[in-house]
């Protein structure tokens, strides 16, 4: 296939000469994923609220959640296309829609899984509803919460790249393009620097939530 | 919403599903390949790669789970592979083996598929085998039961629930995934909504997505039933996923 052009698996000139664009690119898909979690979480968070304080509404909730997962990524930003457009909205729409999964079920699981006892002794010193929630029962949840957190964000990272199909895939442009023309360097290159963003932002999280958790740095963790 | 009657028009023309020239077709060198014109086919196709991808996937991680959980050893490890595979994106793999020497097509997508079917099933065979009562598999070794016969017929049955719901997780995961070969010229249902792409044809783009949607839940309730029939009696309380 390959004549003997030289075909390297890395190369720095490739990504000294197309810098340009790779940090266009990098950048697209950074802020895409900071936003569809921030988005999630926005949506996801009065969701589980809801879903623990409803008994009755707890199971729509998580299930319209997972059928929404099992739609493939593929089909779901191609189906999109048509009322959303090509282009950013589109992707931005379907990441959210995977991202409020897995949220939703952590931050339930978290909140559901705040000792009773702890509760107890909040409402016996007069506790409000609401302080309760924000004071006592999110703070306690907040593993959960974070682990969730986690998981979102670094399956997001992964999930930009299938907005190619739209045209708006951030470093899966450059992915899906190394394809086309069979430039080794420019998959490699993209295909790590998207693990990379993926690890640089678990840690950014793991380490805010390490500054939010004072109490958590001793002993267990997340 | 001419796009859910153009999806109908779709689905229900019975060429659609059988193709013009039958299921199969043969190709230059004496070989056979599945019709990309035919949802009978291409369902078909999708389904194989799928079922070999996660057979490859728990050939290897579910002794691998099993004796790491045995032995209580190498959670960081699992943990760890988890991790990893999620943030690697599945396109990534796929463009990088079409640019390696395995290849694109059919294969290079099972082996891609497979990779992403691995942790899931490693995790859970791992967290099941770990979590069973010490005080369980001490009074199993005290009847003179061997290491082999405590993992088999002791911990293998009270970690069931938890190695089924992962076999489960990793085989919806897998079917869902599988789309994507369509972008790297494999087969499968995602051909449908990528030639759908291509031609603008949007009412077919949502059809072969409603066709996989319902491939994913269809076998997700298959395997549900099968881990169910599967599970030993006591042990059938709402055991569910902990991916």
């Amino acid at each position: 296939m390959h004549s003997a052009a030289p075909n390297p698996w890395l190369s720095w000139r490739y990504v000294e000469s197309n810098w340009a664009e790779i940090s266009h690119q990098l950048s697209i898909h950074t802020t895409l994923t900071l936003e569809a979690v921030a988005i999630a979480f926005a949506l996801a968070f009065p969701l589980a609220v809801l879903a623990r304080n409803v008994r009755w509404l707890t199971r729509p909730i998580l299930g319209t959640a997972s059928v929404l997962y099992t739609i493939p990524s593929l089909a779901l930003f191609a189906l999109l296309a048509p009322f959303t457009g090509i282009g950013r909205t589109t992707v931005l729409v379907g990441l959210v829609t995977y991202a409020l999964l897995v949220l939703v079920r952590n931050i339930l699981t978290g909140l559901e899984g705040v000792d009773p006892d702890i509760v107890d002794a909040a409402r016996g010193l007069g506790y409000s509803k609401s302080k309760m929630l924000f004071a006592v029962e999110v703070p306690n949840a907040l593993p959960s919460i974070v682990a969730g957190l986690r998981i979102a964000t670094v399956t997001t990272v992964a999930l930009v790249t299938v907005g190619v199909v739209v045209g708006y895939g951030g470093l899966g442009q450059l992915m899906f393009r190394g394809f086309q023309s069979s430039y080794r360097a420019e998959i490699a290159t993209s295909s790590l620097l998207c693990v990379a963003l993926a690890l640089v932002l678990d840690l950014a999280i793991v380490a805010a939530a390490r500054a939010a958790m004072p109490w958590a740095r001793r002993g267990r963790s997340a | 919403m001419s796009i859910w009657a153009d999806a109908w028009t779709y689905v229900s023309t019975g060429v659609n599903w059988t193709g013009k020239h039958g299921l199969t077709h043969p190709t230059f060198d004496g070989g056979w390949k599945f019709a990309h014109d035919s949802i009978a086919a291409l369902t078909i196709e999708h389904l194989y790669m799928s079922a070999a991808a996660v057979i490859t996937a728990a050939a290897i991680a579910l002794p691998l789970g099993m004796a790491l959980g045995h032995a209580r050893r190498g959670g960081g490890l699992t943990v760890m592979l988890s991790n990893v595979s999620r943030a690697m994106p599945t396109l990534a793999l796929l463009t990088l083996f079409a640019a390696s020497s395995i290849g694109f097509g059919n294969r290079a997508v099972i082996i891609a598929a497979a990779i992403f079917a691995f942790p899931p099933i490693l995790t859970n065979a791992y967290t099941g085998m770990a979590n069973v009562d010490a005080d369980v598999t001490e009074a199993a070794v005290g009847q003179g039961l061997t290491r082999l016969q405590v993992a088999l017929r002791v911990e293998l049955p009270l970690a069931w629930p938890l190695v089924a719901s992962g076999l489960r997780t990793s085989a919806s995961q897998t079917v869902a995934t599988v789309p994507l070969a369509a972008l790297v010229a494999g087969g499968g249902l995602g051909v449908i909504i990528n030639t759908g792409l291509a031609t603008q044809a949007y009412g077919q783009v949502l059809a072969g997505g409603v066709l996989v949607a319902a491939l994913t839940l269809g076998v997700d309730a298959a395997m549900g039933l099968l881990q169910r029939r599967l599970t030993p009696l006591p042990l059938r309380v709402g055991a569910r996923a902990v991916a």
